[in-house]
């Protein structure tokens, strides 16, 4: 049977309560494919960092731009991304938050936690005009303690468009 | 409803601050903001952080937390950090605040090691 790929995409204000709206909608989607619960913190973490990313530094908390969240799901994988309406950036242009002279920043760890808690990340281009933020977790192994076997979450082939 | 509570006592003369809920951006970080500010405000300039019911922090309140740490400073004073949860002290490991702030376990402890 061929591989079946789920998807959900939303598109939000910019908001504060976009992120924690996009949070809460992703780790519920993680949690129905079967990822434990530290599992889902890190994902839900990821894209409240990708999402804060959106709405503070891209669209620079204007009212009008949107942000963009897509959620993927295949057989292996959870694949998030996050697009906003800003100028974009380059992943190489970040600083290193664990630089010495960087450590009392009071900003600029967000990029940092996505890399270090999903499998993948990078920052493309969006085609929405901005950054696209593309993360993925593998989905745990069917049958393993963590798996539920339920990754019945999302809305199937549908893209409902839905303001925060 | 409000994601962060805080409640501040004082003890030898040291401001320790009792935090629930979740630092994070929006209500959360903005009310540990007010309340190290308005403890600068008072003149209290040695304060213990007790984040023994934090059991969310994401960036920005990261960042507020070093904001405080640095305004406290700036001010002559100090500010520590008291039982943090599991997830509170991965992400300082992680972000290498663990070198930054002082981190305690005990009360008495924390209270005891300002000069």
């Amino acid at each position: 049977m061929a591989p079946e790929t789920k998807h959900l995409e939303v598109t939000l204000d910019t908001h504060v309560e976009s992120v924690n709206l996009a949070e809460e909608m992703c780790v519920r989607v993680a949690e129905a494919a079967g990822f434990n619960e530290d599992e889902c913190y890190r994902i839900g973490m990821s894209v409240r960092e990708g999402v804060i990313n959106a709405f503070h530094y891209g669209n620079q908390e204007k009212p009008e731009k949107k942000i963009h969240l897509a959620i993927e799901l295949t057989d292996e994988r959870m694949v998030i991304h996050v697009m906003d309406e800003g100028k974009g950036f380059r992943l190489n242009d970040v600083p290193d938050p664990l630089a010495e002279e960087n450590l009392l920043s009071t900003s600029g760890r967000g990029i940092f936690l996505m890399k270090a808690f999903m499998d993948e990340f990078d920052v493309v281009p969006g085609r929405t005009g901005g950054a696209e933020i593309v993360m993925a977790k593998r989905l745990p192994l069917l049958g393993s303690p963590s798996s539920n076997g339920n990754g019945n979450a999302s809305n199937s082939g549908a893209a409902p468009q839905q303001g925060a | 409803m409000a994601s962060l509570f805080a409640t501040t006592r004082e003890f030898s003369g040291i401001a320790i601050v009792d935090l629930s809920g979740r630092i994070s951006l929006g209500d959360g970080s903005a009310l540990l903001r007010k309340t190290v500010r308005d403890l600068l405000e008072e003149g209290k300039t040695r304060i213990v952080l007790n984040l023994g019911d934090v059991n969310y922090i994401d960036s920005s309140g990261i960042g507020e937390l070093v904001s405080g740490f640095t305004a406290v400073r700036n001010r002559g004073g100090e500010l520590k950090l008291l039982n943090l949860t599991k997830k509170v002290n991965d992400l300082l490991q992680l972000t290498k605040l663990f070198t930054v702030f002082e981190v305690y376990n005990e009360e008495s402890t924390a209270v005891g090691s300002f000069k």
